[in-house]
């Protein structure tokens, strides 16, 4: 589903961020990467995203090299995507309803459609009774629930968390993990980053770990060592 | 596009705007200053014409008529001035006409009345006032009076005495300069302080706009295309003009009127108030296109920036 082939990063000055990455995602697998602070994990997911490009090597999505799409395109495969951050990144002047329906709006979806997913969602990730409440208004737990709505909204094929835990309690964490494991059960693919020993090792999926832009090992069921 | 997409770009834009109170706050006062100079340079404009035009209503020629010249032969010449393109208005005073002026101009002046009434004929003669329509062009008319004149003299006796263009020459020839610089100077100063205006505008929006990058790049990142970013962005400029031509349309009501008594009285009898009332289809238009435009060409450039290259950082 996802391939990268020989992807390297280097940034002005000879940083090194991706050093010759290769590796291969298939539909439905549960993939961490960790790593140090500037270990590159960041950089990898914003080469699937299409938020930077890549020195030298391909990345693939299906059969299709991302980096080669035309602008026009780039939108249309963002929307197969759903994504979580670390600092949310909600809309600032929408509400949390509003803040999800966007992201049905721009992939073209029906009123009806909207009108009948955007509480479903907000539900399901216990947000019913904050619909019409602004991000400022939530707590960063809440923020996260949003986001994540937001990024399953439009059934993605991929759901790309980089460090969705790092401003979090531990409560809210597991909560949050419990959300990524349920849409992973119902078969979409989950790309997560962090930091959080605890997470990775109760999680028992796929671990790739990074060190300075190279991969350094990729187990099955893997756990955080560093 | 669909009429879902342009109805939720529109909705969203109003909300956007009512929502981001300052920025829009922000935005309208420094459109609304920026129309509020437009309009003024109309009535700059208007007074600037009415004292120019008063002041070559001031400028014309006269031609005097000698004592023995036929009336038939004064006014054919009046319909032959009045032929040319150059003239605008040509008045006739007879020498009936000329006497009964003189006696009312010196109606005090004892003496002048007394030695009138010893000359036993009328001593004045007929007389041609000519207002031209450009200052420039009492040259071209004085030298067809020449030529007239000329011709005549061939037949019998001359019939034109004087004329008067001759001993004002270099006082016309000096404000029709004046005129013209004048004119140029209003164009420029229109010009420049309109392109001002708009390059004000222009950095304002482009810094309210700066603000909302970090929102624009995550509606790239969930998967909006340009229309679905740059949409309600303009939107929002459309509203900022509207409502800035809206409070400009309606200040020039208190500030021309309060305004109207003295242009009325310093500057060529215009009151601008009564010119604003007047012309207000006009400036309506002029006022309301302008902040419009002003609002969203501003915002579909600085909403671009933003949006033109493929990857967010490069």
């Amino acid at each position: 589903m996802i391939y990268f082939d020989k992807v390297s990063k280097i940034y002005s000055g000879d940083i090194i961020a991706l050093d010759d990455i290769n590796f291969s995602v298939t539909p439905g697998e549960f993939v961490s990467i960790v790593g140090q602070s500037g270990a590159g994990k960041t950089t990898l997911l914003k080469m699937l995203l299409i938020e930077e490009s890549p020195s030298s090597g391909s990345v693939f999505f299906e059969s299709t090299d991302i980096h080669a799409l035309h602008s026009n395109d780039v939108s249309e495969f963002r929307r197969r995507i759903g994504i979580i951050f670390q600092d949310f990144r909600l809309l600032p002047h929408k509400t949390a309803y509003e803040n999800v329906a966007f992201a049905m709006e721009v992939s073209g979806k029906s009123d009806e459609e909207i009108e009948s997913d955007v509480p479903q969602v907000l539900e399901l990730v216990d947000l019913g009774d904050k619909m019409w409440n602004f991000p400022h208004e939530l707590s960063g737990g809440e923020k996260q629930r949003v986001a994540i709505a937001r990024a399953i909204i439009n059934q993605p094929d991929i759901i790309i968390a980089d460090e969705p835990t790092g401003n979090l309690d531990p409560l809210n964490t597991h909560e949050i993990i419990e959300i990524l494991k349920k849409i992973n059960d119902m078969g979409t693919t989950v790309l997560l980053t962090t930091h959080n020993k605890g997470v990775i090792d109760s999680l028992m999926r796929r671990v790739i770990t990074l060190d300075r832009g190279r991969i350094i090992r990729d187990d099955k069921q893997g756990r955080y060592v560093l | 596009m669909a009429q879902t997409d342009i109805k939720r770009i529109i909705r969203s834009g109003i909300l956007a705007f009512l929502r981001n109170g300052f920025v829009s706050l922000a935005s309208v006062l420094v459109i609304t200053i920026t129309l509020f100079v437009i309009g003024s340079l109309i009535f700059f404009s208007a007074i600037m014409d009415a004292t120019l035009g008063q002041i070559k209503n001031k400028v014309d020629v006269d031609v005097y008529f000698a004592l023995s010249a036929p009336e038939a032969e004064v006014l054919s010449l009046k319909r032959s001035l009045e032929g040319l393109p150059e003239v605008k208005t040509v008045t006739y005073t007879s020498r009936d006409e000329a006497l009964a002026q003189f006696r009312e101009r010196h109606a005090g002046d004892f003496l002048t009345l007394q030695a009138l009434d010893e000359l036993e004929e009328n001593p004045l003669g007929a007389s041609l006032n000519i207002l031209a329509q450009e200052t420039s062009q009492y040259e071209s008319i004085a030298l067809f009076l020449e030529d007239k004149s000329k011709l005549s003299e061939g037949e019998n006796t001359k019939i034109i005495d004087k004329v008067n263009y001759y001993q004002n020459k270099v006082a016309i020839d000096r404000l029709t300069k004046i005129i013209a610089s004048a004119e140029t100077l209003g164009f420029v100063i229109v010009l420049v302080m309109a392109l001002i205006a708009a390059i004000i505008t222009f950095s304002t929006i482009r810094l309210a706009i700066y603000t909302s990058r970090e929102e624009i790049g995550v509606m790239r990142l969930v998967g909006a295309n340009k229309k679905y970013i740059q949409g309600p962005f303009i939107v929002g400029g459309f509203l900022y003009g509207l409502i800035s031509s809206a409070i400009v349309l309606v200040i020039f009501l208190p500030v021309t009127l309060w305004l109207g008594r003295a242009t009325e009285q310093f500057f060529g009898g215009i009151n601008i108030f009564t010119y604003y009332i007047e012309n207000f289809g006009q400036i309506f238009v002029i006022v309301v296109s302008s902040g419009v435009i002003l609002g969203t060409v501003s915002s579909f450039f600085a909403v671009r920036r933003y949006l033109t290259p493929k990857y967010l950082k490069t």
